[in-house]
């Protein structure tokens, strides 16, 4: 087994500009930055499944499109299987397209996501013309075949010619699921791929993924905002709040044993569809503060429930609690 | 690619079973349709050329000889059948008309789709040059510029020179409606997901931005024809159309010039001017329907299908 | 459950919608359940199971196409379904009001919040200006919204600010049965615990019978007193959050428990169920959940089950259960 992690992302930063009004650029005014990923670093192992959980706003979909280079990062490096994904770089590095042959993403709106005049064949297919491979027509109908078999919609035939529109929600998110499958990548990127879904088809989506990965070894980011499929599906989950991890550790272990008041707060509010259990749950007043101005020290103390004074002074840098598992909080400390 | 071909046909008997039920399209769909049917069969729908002149039974030229001494409208002030003038003049129309407006669909998409999809100084410098021209009244420009241009006594054909200057002053509504179109669809998720498999910018237009616009540029393609009609129409009754070959416009002029009006020939000016209207209200009327009708979004049903989706999603994550 | 008269009881009705090619497509069929003073009903099911039209055929809001071909609908002892339009237009917002799906369209963006609640006042003619204005800040405030923010835009509020506004114009005129159609369904979910809780509150201070329309479980779960599952335009199983919860019986509730993500248990299997849901210009002739039953017999796909109470106040639509047929 390859030991090179298959991602490593070491000081992500993604500020976006935020419009100035005139009457503020001609009085030379510092420009403002929307401060959506704030010094970000994880790895992901081969076939690992990372979830980065977090409200919107948190920074979790930049993060996405920012791996795969739809967005520019503004300072950090990202490491794909050892290699800096910048061209330009001295060191050992890959290219975006490169990157985005072995890595692919899956969006969260599968009504969105299909160019509704593209057939379903040219649609899975698209990967292969791209990059320029599996030219033989007849070998190429066998891989656009075996993708959309592989992404459960069979006889696969039936659907070479259908347009998206004559597809369920549920279809729909299998035909991106087979066209990002079918350039075989070791990574994949899935920016919440179920949540536009109905819950009978949002299981069905997450038993493929999850058999995509036991089968191929693939490894996963999954961005959700739903603590409760996390639970199902991740092997670590990240949780992030406004622009930042705030704790990162095993599935099981953040799920049972969170550190991060925020994290808690989380959990607590994820419904647990019985009404017996209807828990204690900690709702964090207020809205996430905007990522323009952030708070100073801990940016989650305004709305902490156990900030105390030093919160508003130190901003917390994560901490290794126990293997593995780290969060940033200036109360926690190591067991 | 017979499979391509067969959903080719199959979309075209869809799209021909929705139209038919346009009455409005129908008509404007009619009204073109019997233009170009003219100007093809020309020769066979008269006995005259244009440029005979008619003679009476002393052989004297018949002028002003109203329908009922001569032929399906009379004659003109020269004793030319005006019925063959106008049959022969729908190719002049139609032609300059046609190929300007394609001129004008081909430059305004090109660049709308540049400046819609590249964005940054490429767009800001197409929207500047759609924005001079804009302003610029379009009549009194095309005007001085057929007129300087047929001075400098270039081997050009006069109808050469009013299709090129009617198309490339006359793409930029075009230009304008595609650009925001265009970046309208950038912004959907399945061009995000066209760049995150890899596919350049060629790729992206070609296959995801182009088809999304095809409907727009065909119905728009339709309308401009109409606006070109009209634009030639009024150079050539303003003189600037090529006396040789008299379009629709020309006959107006002509009858103008020579006193049609007071002599009370309106076989000679009403005609010119009814076909105007006609193919124009044709395109216009098709046009429009067109539009409508190509948008696949609004033709399925709520409850066919899936019923809409359930979550609204968070639209506003930035992340 | 309570055993007082209920506020609101629907009795069999049936809504059809004409598609524009003619087709007939039966989006309720024989719905019926009760609405209890006070109480918290929700209404689950999947995109097209029926449970948005039911609201709109009870408000009798019903889009073009759409007709209610069966059934009452008694409001304390009115039946709404007999009204004239101009009757039925006196019982919406004032004794029924809804909160509906998707507060950011709702809302209308030129207007100042404050200004929308107190035309939602003023058009039922409760109340002189002034007390009018008093009320608009007092509904805010208990929404939960600074009275200073009356005179925001809705581009001012953040997304749960605005459903908090939708609310509060949906108290303006005191109604007795509020419906609610998916009111969390695009919030972040610390948004959407808010939103519940605040439902919760007003429902608790107002005395409020409240009719959620949700796909999601773990919400009604969290609220709800009595839950209908819809499958396919018809109700599936019908009882106390209890019932349904812990003594499932039809297999299309019994499989969407399962199928639903438990924060509680990580690292379980989740059940998907096959297929998708009936299009409701084509049902299958028996059971609508027949094509994707893993308990189907053959009998099935012939007979369309019937609603039975397979205990108390507790009614499944399945032949395979046992039980008297539904005196509902």
């Amino acid at each position: 087994m390859n030991q090179t992690p298959m991602l490593e992302v070491r000081g992500l930063y993604k500020y976006f500009p935020v419009h100035q009004a005139l009457a503020d650029s001609l009085m030379r005014r510092p420009h403002s930055n929307v401060k959506a990923v704030d010094d970000v670093s994880f790895s992901l192992a081969r076939g690992e499944v990372l979830a980065v959980v977090g409200e919107s706003g948190c920074g979790k979909t930049t993060i996405a499109r920012t791996l795969i280079g739809l967005e520019a990062l503004t300072k950090g490096e990202i490491v794909f299987d050892g290699k800096l994904v910048n061209a330009h770089s001295q060191q050992p590095h890959i290219g975006l397209k490169q990157l985005r042959k072995r890595a692919q993403m899956i969006f969260q709106d599968p009504y969105e996501s299909l160019n509704p005049r593209a057939t379903i064949f040219e649609i899975v297919a698209e990967p292969l013309v791209v990059h320029g491979m599996i030219k033989d027509r007849k070998e190429r109908v066998a891989a656009v075949k075996s993708a959309l078999d592989d992404a459960g919609l069979r006889p696969a035939e039936d659907y070479f010619m259908r347009y998206p529109h004559e597809l369920s929600g549920g279809q729909r998110q299998r035909v991106v699921i087979a066209s990002a499958m079918v350039l075989q990548p070791e990574l994949l990127i899935a920016d919440e791929p179920v949540s536009m879904l109905d819950v009978s088809i949002r299981a069905e989506i997450l038993n493929l993924l999850r058999d995509l990965r036991q089968k191929r070894g693939i490894s996963i980011v999954f961005i959700t905002h739903d603590l409760s499929t996390v639970a199902y599906f991740a092997d670590r989950i990240a949780v992030m709040y406004l622009g930042r991890m705030v704790e990162i550790g095993p599935a099981r272990e953040v799920l049972q044993n969170p550190q991060h008041p925020y994290t808690k707060a989380l959990i607590s509010v994820a419904p647990v569809p019985n009404p017996r259990l209807r828990r204690e749950r900690v709702i964090l007043q207020g809205e996430t503060p905007n990522p323009i101005n952030l708070p100073s020290g801990c940016r989650f103390h305004p709305r902490c429930p156990v900030a105390v004074d030093m919160c508003k002074e130190n901003d917390p840098q994560l901490i290794e609690l126990k293997q593995g598992h780290q969060a940033a909080c200036l109360l926690v400390t190591k067991s | 690619m017979s499979e391509n071909g067969n959903l080719f046909l199959r979309n075209l008997a869809g799209f021909w079973k929705t139209f038919r039920q346009n009455k409005l399209g129908l008509a404007g769909g009619f009204l073109v349709l019997v233009a170009v049917l003219v100007a093809v069969f020309a020769p066979a729908l008269t006995d005259y050329d244009p440029s005979d002149i008619i003679r009476d039974a002393n052989n004297r030229a018949l002028t002003f000889a109203p329908p009922e001494v001569h032929g399906i409208l009379g004659t003109d002030d020269a004793g030319h059948d005006v019925w063959s003038q106008l049959v022969f003049g729908s190719r002049i129309s139609l032609v300059v008309g046609f190929m300007a407006g394609f001129i004008a669909m081909f430059v305004g998409s090109a660049l709308g789709i540049a400046a819609g999809y590249f964005g940054g100084a490429i767009d800001s410098l197409i929207m500047r040059i759609t924005d001079v021209l804009l302003v610029i009244p379009d009549l009194p420009l095309m005007l001085v510029l057929v007129a300087t241009i047929r001075q400098m006594e270039l081997k050009i054909s006069p109808l050469a020179v009013l299709i090129v200057v009617i198309g490339l002053l006359y793409w930029t509504s075009t230009a304008r409606l595609i650009r925001s179109q265009t970046l309208t669809i950038k912004e959907r998720q399945f061009v995000a997901r066209a760049r995150a498999i890899g596919a350049g910018h060629w790729h992206i237009i070609r296959k995801h931005i182009l088809p999304q616009l095809m409907p727009l540029i065909v119905a728009n393609t339709v309308l401009i024809l109409s606006t070109a009609i009209l634009i030639e129409s009024g150079l050539a009754f303003l003189g600037l159309g090529d006396p040789t070959k008299p379009s629709w416009g020309t006959m107006l002029n002509f009858a103008f010039d020579r006193s049609a009006i007071s002599n009370g020939a309106w076989w000679f000016y009403l005609p010119p001017g009814i076909a105007i209207l006609w193919v124009s209200l044709g395109c216009i009327l098709l046009g429009n329907v067109l539009e409508e009708m190509l948008n696949p979004r609004l033709a399925a049903h709520h409850l066919e299908g899936e019923a809409g989706m359930i979550a609204i999603a968070d639209v506003e994550s930035k992340g | 459950m309570n055993n007082g008269k209920p506020l609101l009881s629907v009795r069999g009705l049936t809504t059809e919608f004409t598609t524009p090619e003619g087709k007939i497509a039966r989006a309720l069929e024989d719905v019926s359940f009760d609405v209890m003073p006070g109480q918290t009903i929700g209404l689950v099911g999947e995109s097209g199971s029926g449970k948005t039209t039911t609201l709109m055929s009870l408000m009798r809001l019903l889009p073009a196409g759409g007709r209610i071909t069966a059934g009452k609908v008694m409001f304390n002892d009115t039946n709404l379904l007999a009204l004239s339009e101009r009757e039925m237009r006196d019982y919406r917002w004032k004794s029924m009001a809804i909160v509906f799906q998707g507060a950011m369209n709702a809302l209308n963006p030129v207007m100042k919040v404050g200004d929308q609640i107190h035309e939602a006042i003023m058009l039922h003619n409760l109340m002189d200006e002034d007390a009018a204005e008093k009320r608009v800040k007092d509904l805010l405030e208990m929404v939960g919204i600074a009275r200073t923010r009356r005179d925001q835009y809705p581009h001012q509020y953040s997304g749960g600010m605005r459903q908090r506004a939708m609310i509060a114009m949906a108290l303006a005129c005191a109604p007795d049965l509020l419906f609610a159609d998916e009111p969390t369904t695009a919030l972040d979910v610390m948004i959407q615990a808010q939103v519940l809780q605040l439902l919760r509150e007003i429902q608790k201070s107002l005395g409020l019978a409240i009719v959620l329309v949700t796909h999601d479980l773990g919400v009604v779960a969290e609220v709800c007193d009595s839950v209908v599952v819809m499958y396919g335009g018809k109700v599936a199983e019908y009882g106390t959050a209890d019932h349904i919860y812990n003594e499932a019986q039809h297999p299309y509730t019994q499989k969407l428990l399962e199928a639903f993500p438990d924060v509680s248990k990580p690292g379980d299997t989740l059940a998907s169920i096959p297929g998708t849901p009936p299009r409701l210009t084509n049902l299958p002739p028996g059971c609508r959940f027949e094509p994707r039953c893993h308990l189907k017999i053959e009998k099935c796909s012939q007979v369309n089950p019937p609603l039975l109470e397979v205990s108390p106040k507790h009614y499944v639509s399945c032949i395979l259960r046992e039980g008297a047929e539904a005196d509902l």
